[in-house]
């Protein structure tokens, strides 16, 4: 109990600092947001979006601890401004769009790759020396050296553009409209095979590894001798002894690469136009939307956050020296 | 790794133990260098890491002298593919390829160099300080670490690069604040386990100020970790950069290996079929991380007694071919 109220206490104090440095940043950055804005939209800004600007910011001439607070009550109504690319639409009914996406797309390759590097890692202390062990690992590594949005864009060139076996862009096809058929669901899946795969392949590299070494510590423990001793199957030594207590370790890497992948994601994302939020980020940017972009950023942010908490209470279910602690 | 003293004053250092030891001096360490990269030459994977990194810094030094001239020049048609006039094809915008990967290798291999650098000296400042003074400045110094490790990098990085204006200074900087968290995590852990040990003791019982007790007595133990840390920090560079820069949120009129391919995908080299124009660069990345990364992980290798015992077993195996493997890993001591 204890270790959950600090943790929850720490993720308290990380959402503030997230929240603080939104405010921060546009109030001592060097180039000023409103001015940049302003000479971006020249002349095209309606009285609305100067107030949108003005309010996203809290800019006003108010000292700026005031500042601070009207933009601290704003922040806890989830009152976020309004878009300015895409003019009347809040900031959060347009991110609303875009989280679904990126769950999708995040849950998808996290626990793909996830189970598929532990197993591969598992299988390569068990057969030290063996093809997994040898010729996977360094082939993983270096895979894993790629750099996301590059591996996308070649998966996209020659997957998708010369042998047009995955479609190019998007979350499902055009010419459908989002409902539980089977004809949509089936386009979303395919839609889906290219970013995810690009994760998963860049990813499984380092899950393999971290499996692989924590294995190898465990592997002298007693309990393996016994079970051993006790004519168990080998699956099930390798899996329900070894894999099991070498899991804790990779169960922290889980949560902490929760904001890893969302970082991967977000180019891959752009690299497919996959409209989640690191496509709707990448779009915010390049159109100087900039209480889209912040808000973005913190959702993102808290994501994370909420992800590692949820990792929090699992770790406490796995080990019970957690709980008495 | 023993203790290191490079005290020039004593010639015999008293341990605790009360033996006295002959003194450790420079000859020694210079030795141990000699030691050091023979090791890293003997192993398969750090040798092949060692020599791609090679290869890509000289031809980054020698671009003057292998391509010649302005980069961005426009010498030919554009999206020509690879001729023996060009032998990577040339660029959306008439731009030699080879060229461009030549120049570009200078900026994108010094900023990962100069952050690696960077980001070190502050993890391993934010670290050894958490460690060796403990209480509430551990505490606090690690509430910020952790903030910063669970605040998504990239997410982050756009955000304040596309406040700063753009060009490599901005990213530099932005990424060495960034990306220190995690080596000062890793840091303090190691140097919390220092921090028990004899010799600090000993030291902090000589009354040696806490400056010299971090740096002189804390640190050269943990070299191979601040050099891992390093070579890790370099790599998460140059993917960093190149996204930042893909992204169009760099300088994309200067020359590196990520405005490249910020230029392959705005003159939509993917979709004319131009593949020289995108698989060049990235490719370089890939090697230039996969290279590091080989260092990184043999560096493992060689430093671990459990591992290098592994290599150790397997030989003594295959000589005799009898004996059956047990699978846990046996440790190696050294007989001295």
């Amino acid at each position: 109990m204890r270790f959950l109220v600090r943790r929850l206490g720490f993720y308290l104090v990380a959402a503030w600092g997230a929240v603080t440095l939104n405010f921060v940043l546009p109030h001592t950055m060097p180039g000023d947001p409103a001015t940049t804005m302003f000479a971006a939209f020249r002349g095209r800004l309606r009285p609305e979006q100067l107030k949108a600007i003005e309010q996203a910011y809290g800019l006003s001439h108010a000292p700026l601890w005031q500042q601070y607070f009207t933009y601290l009550g704003h922040v806890l109504r989830g009152d976020f401004g309004i878009s300015l690319s895409q003019f009347p639409a809040p900031v959060t009914t347009v991110i609303a769009t875009g989280l679904q996406w990126s769950i999708l797309l995040g849950l998808v390759s996290l626990i793909l790759g996830f189970l598929l590097g532990n197993l591969l890692g598992v299988i390569a202390a068990w057969r030290r020396g063996g093809w997994v062990d040898s010729m996977m690992q360094p082939l993983l590594i270096f895979i894993g050296s790629f750099p996301y949005f590059w591996l996308a864009m070649l998966l996209l060139f020659f997957l998708a553009f010369r042998l047009g076996w995955f479609p190019q862009n998007h979350a499902y096809s055009d010419y459908l409209a989002p409902s539980l058929s089977l004809d949509f669901v089936g386009s979303v899946l395919k839609h889906l095979i290219l970013p995810a795969g690009t994760i998963v392949l860049v990813s499984i590299g380092g899950w393999m590894l971290g499996m692989r070494n924590t294995i190898i510590g465990v592997l002298a423990e007693d309990y393996l001798i016994m079970a051993e001793a006790k004519g168990l199957p080998q699956w099930r030594i390798m899996l329900g002894y070894a894999a099991r207590n070498a899991l804790l370790p990779n169960v922290t890497a889980f949560g902490m690469s929760i904001g890893f992948i969302f970082s991967g994601q977000l180019l891959t994302e752009i690299v497919f136009s996959y409209p989640g939020l690191g496509y709707q980020l990448f779009q915010a940017v390049s159109n100087l939307d900039y209480p889209l972009m912040e808000t973005l950023f913190l959702m993102i942010t808290l994501g994370v956050l909420a992800a590692n908490l949820i990792v929090d209470l699992l770790y406490v279910r796995l080990d019970p020296r957690v709980r008495t602690a | 790794m023993e203790v290191q003293k490079n005290d020039s004053e004593i010639e015999v250092q008293p341990t605790l133990a009360g033996q006295i030891t002959p003194r450790v001096g420079l000859t020694r360490t210079a030795g141990q260098w000699r030691v050091w990269v023979g090791r890293i030459l003997g192993n398969r994977k750090a040798a092949a890491g060692v020599i791609i990194l090679l290869i890509f810094a000289l031809a980054a030094i020698l671009a003057p002298v292998i391509a010649p001239g302005n980069p961005t020049k426009f010498v030919d048609i554009p999206n020509l593919p690879p001729s023996s006039k060009h032998l990577l094809g040339t660029t959306g915008q008439g731009q030699d390829m080879l060229q461009q990967l030549l120049w570009g290798a200078r900026v994108s291999l010094s900023v990962a160099f100069i952050v690696g650098v960077l980001t070190t000296l502050l993890s391993a400042a934010v670290g050894m300080t958490s460690a060796y003074f403990g209480g509430m400045v551990d505490e606090l110094l690690q509430l910020i670490t952790n903030i910063f490790l669970i605040i998504p990098g990239l997410p982050l990085l756009v955000i304040l690069v596309s406040f700063l204006p753009p060009g490599a200074v901005t990213i530099v900087i932005v990424l060495s604040i960034t990306g220190w968290s995690w080596g000062a995590r890793v840091l303090r852990s190691q140097a919390l386990s220092l921090r028990e040990k004899d010799f600090v003791a000993a030291a902090i019982v000589s009354g040696e100020s806490s400056w010299r007790i971090i740096f002189r007595e804390i640190l050269p133990n943990m070299w191979s970790i601040v050099v891992a840390n390093f070579i890790g920090s370099a790599i998460y560079t140059i993917g960093a950069e190149a996204a930042l820069e893909f992204l169009g949120l760099g300088n994309v009129s200067a020359v590196t290996w990520g405005t490249i391919l910020y230029w392959a995908e705005n003159n939509s080299g993917l979709l004319q079929g131009a593949w020289w124009t995108f698989v060049p660069a990235g490719l370089s990345i890939a090697l230039v991380a996969f290279a590091l990364a080989l260092i990184n992980y043999s560096m493992d290798e060689i430093t671990n007694p459990r591992l290098l015992a592994v290599k150790e077993t397997r030989n003594v195996l295959k000589k005799y071919r009898a004996l059956r493997a047990s699978r846990a890993t046996p440790v190696v001591r050294d007989a001295s």
